[in-house]
Formats: C-alpha cells, structure tokens, sequence
C-alpha cells in the first residue's frame, strides 16, 4: 500500500480519526492492560480480554487473542528485545491484521457490461445512505451510474433513494411501492444495458436473516439480474451496523448462503460502537470488509485497509 | 430472542441437576458458564459481571431448603435475579395527562419510525385513545413521508408539518394541534441521532423541554452489543427516560441488549417489536421473559395472544358445526387462517415450558408454508366442491392442482385427513365449551 499520493493521506488520516474516535475507550483501556508490568500478569491479561470483548469481539475470539499475547510475552527468543508493550502491541496488530484479511475477492466483471452491485442487510443498518454514496463516488469518478430502488417494502424507501439521485444527479430506476423488486432489478438492468451505463446499485429493502421467504426473494433478484447481464450481480455488499453485537455473525452467514455476498460494508463508526464482531465474520467466511462509513457525508465512506484498522484500533 | 440463551443457561441447569449436594465449586461452575452464555447473548460485561456476583452471593450463602433439591434452588435464586435485571412486573404507560406527549429518540436505524406508527396503533386499538403522529425527523430523507404513508395505512392520523423544516417548530405547532384537537396522545418520531453528535443533543434536549413529555422512549434495536450500553447512558444522561423499546426481537439476536439496557437506563423495557407489520408490538412483560429464558415456559402470553386474536362467536357458531357435522372444507379454511393470525407454530410452542412433559412439543415445527398451501388449494375449489368434497374426481383435482400450483397427490392428501376428521367428529361425544 502506498501513503505517498496526497488523496490516500487524506483518507488515511481521516480513518485514523474516525477510529480514534470510536477507540478512545478501548485503546485507554487496552493501553493500561499493556502497561501493566506483564509476567504475563494475568490480572493484565484479563483486562485485555473485557477490552476486546467490550469491542464486541466475542469472547471465543477475545480469549484467542488473549492467548497469542500470552504466548508471545513467553517467548523469550521470539521477542528479539522488544519492550513488553510493543511487543503486545505488535501480537495483537498482527492477529487482527491476519484476521481481517479475506482470501476471497469478488470475480472480475467481463468486459463490456454494466457492473451491478447489490445491496443487503438487516433493517435500518444504512443500505440507502450507503447505496447513495457509494453511487455518489462511482459519479464523482466519471462513470455514468443508475440506482435501483429495489426496496419497495419500507414506506418512503423509493422517495428517501430519489431524494438522494435528485441530490447526486442519478437517474433512479424504480416502480410503484410494493412491485416485485425482481421487477425493478430487470428493469434496471435493462436501462443500464440501453444506456450503456458503467454501473447500477441496486439498494434492496432491509429483511431479518431469520425470514426464509424474504431471503429466497434476494436469491430471485440475483437470478433475475444474472439473465440480464452476465455475471450480474458481480458484488454483494452486505451492509453491516457497527453496533451490531454477535448477531453479525449470523446475519453474514445467512446473507451468504442466499444472496452470495462478496463484500461487507460496516456503517455508523463514528459513534462509539466498534464492530468487533467484524474479525470473526472475516475469518469464518473469508469475505472482506470492503468499507467503513463514518459519518453523514458522501465523503464519510471509506475504503477499508486492514492494517491501518488494526493500527488505528491497537495505537490509537 | 432470548431463544438460544435460553438453550444455553438450560444446559447449565440440567448438568446441575444431577447433583444431590451443591458445593461452592458446583455453583462457581455453573456460574462461569452461565457468564458464557450471557457474554455470547451481548449481555454488557459489567452487567454480567454484576449479575453473576450477585447470584453467587445469593446462591452460596442461602439456607438449605428441605423442599427444593440444590439445582431448583439456583435456579430459583437466577430467576428472581434476571426479573430484577429486566425490570420487575410490566409498567404500562403513563397516559393520564391530555394530550399525553411521548418522545421517541434513539440511534439511526434502531426503528423509531415504524414503532411511532406501531405504537400508535397500539394505543389506539387495545386502550382506545385517539393519537397524533408527529414527524419530527427532518434530517432523513423522505423519514416525513415513510411516517405519513404508514399513517395512512393504518388509519391513523398525522400532523402535516406542510413546508416546516425545523423540528422544533412542527413539534410545537402539532402539540398545539394535539390541544386544540382534543387527541388523548402525541407521538414524537425524532431523527436519529449518535449520542456523541452534540448539536443533534442539544436538539432533542430542546424538544424535549418545549414539549414536555410524559414518556420518553429509548428505541433500540435488539441485536446491538456491547456498545448498547454506551449509546443508552448518554442518551440517558441527557433526557430522563422513562423506558426502552426493543425493536427487530423477531430475528436470532440473543437479546442481552434488553438485560443491559434495562439495567442501565434503570428503567424497563415496555415494548417489543416483533414483526415487521404494524400490528407487530407487543408489552413486553420483564417476569414471563426472565421465566421463559430459563425454559420454565410463558403460558400467560400465549393465553392472551390466543384471545386477542380469535373471535369468541366465531369460535362458538364453528363449534355447534363440528357437533352437527357440518364442517366444511371453507370452515377448515377459515380456521387455519385464524391459527396464522396468530403467528408461526414455532413461535407459539416458544411460550410452552421446555421443560417436564411438554418439553417434546416445542421441537416441532410446522412450516407456515403448509398451511398457505392448504388454502391455496381449497381456495383453487368451486362452492359445490368445497361443500362437498366427494364429487372431487381426477380432472377436477388436476384442475384444482394446477390452479393452486401443487400437486394432485397433495390435494389428495388433503382430502384424506378431511375424511378422516369427518369420522373422527362424528364419534366425538358432544362437546361442551
């Protein structure tokens, strides 16, 4: 990864502070678990454990964590001199670093067709704002993009997608509330082919993992969008509220298996939430984290680095 | 929710059962797995931690009980804590004042919206008060109209802000409305807000003081974690909030939120959001759900739901059909739709005791599927054969096959246990209700 382009600073400083923000607490308390002299001492190590389990980690992964600290802080001549504190520091970087990173990306897009990106998630964790300003970017970058207003459940949905295409200045394909959102993923695909449009964000009505009805209806949206553009949908973000607790997990497995997710997007990380739980959906599923939104702006999303996250996360 | 906590913390019991003698050891390891579970469930540490000490205080020092074997009286000590923990018996609103204002504010996301119409369907419906809707959210696009739309829906009213762009003012103007107007409640749908944005505080803060109101409502969503804890002290600390909604209870979320929230905010959680229709809220009563996480079962609930839902006269003229054999194919129909109102089986054998003999029952699962396809194939009939099945031959059933898309096997199947149940009633003694 390269820092030297002054727009990759700028987002990288704004990570910084958008997670120093949400940290705070966190690395204050993991701060005084390392400075703890540690033998290792295990009042310090159980300190480290309620700090990440405080970060939503889970405590099977916050006990795992614990153990390579421990194992590290016993090995004498694995520490090459370091001071326990960077020592702990640099495990712990290490470990969410190693976690964080999938070994799955999406599949290449073949060449010449329109890119659709599918929006999933549970209610209220974010899919229009997100949709909104992932388009919001593609625009700004010169490439000519609809949206789909593919959820026509949730009252309002379609006005809140065209308030923000009046916005952006993108043309939202959409229908009547309560048509078949298959219908509108046709339709826009079709608009998207006509047009020649580089590509389509489909945001989708907001369903609990548990509703098989409503889950098998995403699986529809994808059939009917592979037969109008080969290989669509070719990402499937899953939009993930940084407050979830261990629930994420389920969310991201039954989001998997009907609607193929290919990526994750962790939304609202400019509270005090911290999405902990994003380590074992990433190592379970092999998906990664392909954003993180922190804040209201269309600027406010940005593009996930797993190791300036677990910088950010171990330094602060 | 709560579902597989509950699971967990039965485990614990059933391991502990087995001993005759309980020993401070035995009590430390059920409490160190009872930690576990609530950790899992995003039960916040503190709250955990206190709790696991308390029952431990409680459970090691009490008094031998001749009456209760060791393992009954933890459990016992467990329930009483976690009903402690959830806020004791259910706290209905406060309405006496009119117009009574509730203020609804919470994190983006969490549901306040579809709960400001959910809850005024609520009080509309059950306790009969006339309620006006107040969009106050002017920060989310289209959040105005997602209310109003619901409003109309569901035949309820809501106050048209017209041009107004400050929430401050509409929350004004539509209090003196709900006055003049003479409506019994005024449900405030605020924006969503993080609890560190300060400007977005110091607005509800505001709204708050100028309306007045006689609840204010924390909205959560119940699969937040360890964070639900941070985001409700500062909203707590800002506005005096007189409980918590927990919305979203119908997917798999453990629910600890609601342990948490309700141990912190220091005030319990009134309702829950268990659906994604309006009609989906429900009291949340802290006693059965304490009950029900330790699988001692929540029978009152199921009993109320099962009379809120069915029509007694309806039950009574069905009745004095099955005694004289006139049950038809549409009656049957009838009912199975009565049963769905109700909700899906597996929710409702979630109220019955997971333990002792009904213990088997609650792994049953019905799929909703089949009785939708049920009706489907009796609707797919025509009046003569739906009064009379037996006229029912093989190109009729292809017909009726092919209209209700299943198959002629499975309209077969229907018409043998319709037979069957023909038989069975016509043997049953009279019965009396």
């Amino acid at each position: 990864m390269s820092t030297d382009t002054p727009q990759k600073k700028g987002l990288l400083a704004k990570l910084k502070r958008g997670l120093f923000m949400t940290h705070t607490e966190l690395i204050s308390r993991v701060g005084g678990a390392i400075k703890t002299k540690l033998g290792p001492d295990p009042r310090a190590l159980e300190a480290l454990e309620e700090a990440l389990i405080a970060a939503d980690v889970g405590p099977a992964t916050a006990l795992e964590l614990v153990s390579a600290v421990k194992a590290a802080v016993k090995d004498e001549a694995g520490r090459k001199g370091q001071e326990d504190i960077d020592l702990v520091k640099n495990v712990l970087k290490a470990e969410i670093e190693r976690r964080l990173t999938a070994s799955t990306s999406p599949p290449a897009v073949p060449a010449g067709v329109p890119k659709v990106l599918l929006m999933v998630g549970v209610n209220g964790t974010g899919k229009t704002t997100t949709t909104a300003k992932l388009a919001a970017r593609a625009s700004q970058s010169g490439q000519t993009v609809l949206l789909a207003a593919a959820d026509t459940f949730r009252a309002a949905a379609i006005d809140q997608l065209q308030v923000w295409g009046d916005r952006l200045g993108i043309t939202v394909i959409k229908h009547r509330p309560g048509a078949d959102p298959a219908a509108v993923v046709h339709d826009a695909c079709t608009a998207a082919r006509n047009r020649k449009a580089d590509c389509v964000f489909v945001d989708t009505a907001g369903r609990l993992q548990t509703k098989t009805n409503l889950m098998e209806e995403l699986a529809k949206i994808r059939r009917i969008a592979g037969r109008e553009i080969p290989g669509a949908p070719h990402e499937v973000l899953l939009v993930l509220d940084a407050v979830i607790g261990l629930n994420g997990l389920s969310q991201a497995r039954e989001f998997t298996k009907s609607a193929g997710v290919t990526g994750l997007v962790l939304t609202k990380m400019d509270g005090t939430a911290k999405g902990g739980v994003i380590l074992a959906i990433v190592r379970e599923l092999q998906i990664p984290v392909k954003y993180i939104g922190v804040g209201e702006t269309v600027e406010d999303l940005l593009d996930f680095d797993a190791r300036a996250f677990a910088e950010a996360v171990v330094d602060g | 929710m709560f579902d597989s906590l509950s699971d967990r913390i039965q485990r614990v019991f059933k391991e502990l059962r087995g001993e005759g003698h309980l020993t401070e050891f035995h009590v430390d390891q059920a409490l160190k797995e009872i930690r576990t579970a609530l950790l899992e469930a995003d039960v916040h540490l503190d709250v955990v931690k206190e709790f696991t000490g308390t029952v431990r205080e409680k459970a090691v020092g009490q008094e031998v009980l001749t009456a209760l074997s060791p393992a009954q009286q933890v459990l016992k000590v467990v329930q009483a804590e976690l009903t402690s923990l959830l806020g004791g018996a259910a706290q209905p609103l406060n309405l006496k004042r009119r117009p009574t204002v509730v203020l609804l504010v919470g994190l983006q996301g969490s549901g306040k919206t579809t709960t400001a119409a959910k809850l005024a369907l609520h009080l509309k419906r059950n306790l009969n008060k006339q309620v006006l809707l107040v969009p106050a959210d002017t920060f989310r696009p289209a959040a105005t109209e997602q209310l109003r739309t619901l409003a109309k829906e569901n035949a309820l009213m809501c106050f048209d802000p017209k041009t107004e762009t400050k929430a401050l003012n509409r929350v004004r103007a539509a209090v003196k409305d709900a006055k003049l107007f003479g409506y019994d409640v005024a449900i405030v749908d605020t924006a969503g807000r993080m609890h560190v944005d300060d400007e977005l505080m110091d607005e509800v803060a505001e709204i708050k003081s100028l309306a007045d109101p006689d609840e204010i409502l924390f909205v959560a969503d119940s699969m937040t974690g360890q964070d639900a804890v941070n985001s409700a002290k500062a909203f707590s600390n800002r506005l005096p909030l007189t409980g918590v909604i927990l919305t979203k209870t119908d997917g798999d979320a453990r629910g600890g939120a609601a342990l948490s929230l309700a141990r912190v905010v220091g005030k319990p959680v009134k309702f829950i959001g268990v659906g994604e229709k309006v009609k989906d809220l429900e009291v949340f009563h802290p006693d059965r759900a304490a009950s029900r996480i330790l699988g001692l079962g929540d029978v009152l609930t199921l009993i109320e739901k099962v009379s809120q839902e069915t029509d007694r006269k309806q039950a009574l003229q069905m009745a004095e059909k099955l005694r004289k054999n006139e049950f038809t194919l549409l009656d049957l129909r009838d009912q199975m739709r009565q049963m769905r109102k109700l909700g899906s089986f597996s929710s409702l054998l979630g109220h019955l005791p997971k333990v002792g003999p009904l213990k088997e029952l609650s792994n049953i699962d019905i799929p909703e599927d089949a009785t939708k396809r049920l009706e489907a194939m009796i609707d797919s009939m025509t009046p003569a054969e739906r009064e009379d099945p037996r006229i029912i031959d093989g190109s009729r059933k292809k017909r009726i096959a092919l209209g209700s898309g299943t198959t002629v096997p499975e309209i077969n199947q229907l018409l043998r246990q319709f037979g069957t149940m023909k038989k069975m009633m016509k043997g049953a003694p009279r019965m009396r209700f």
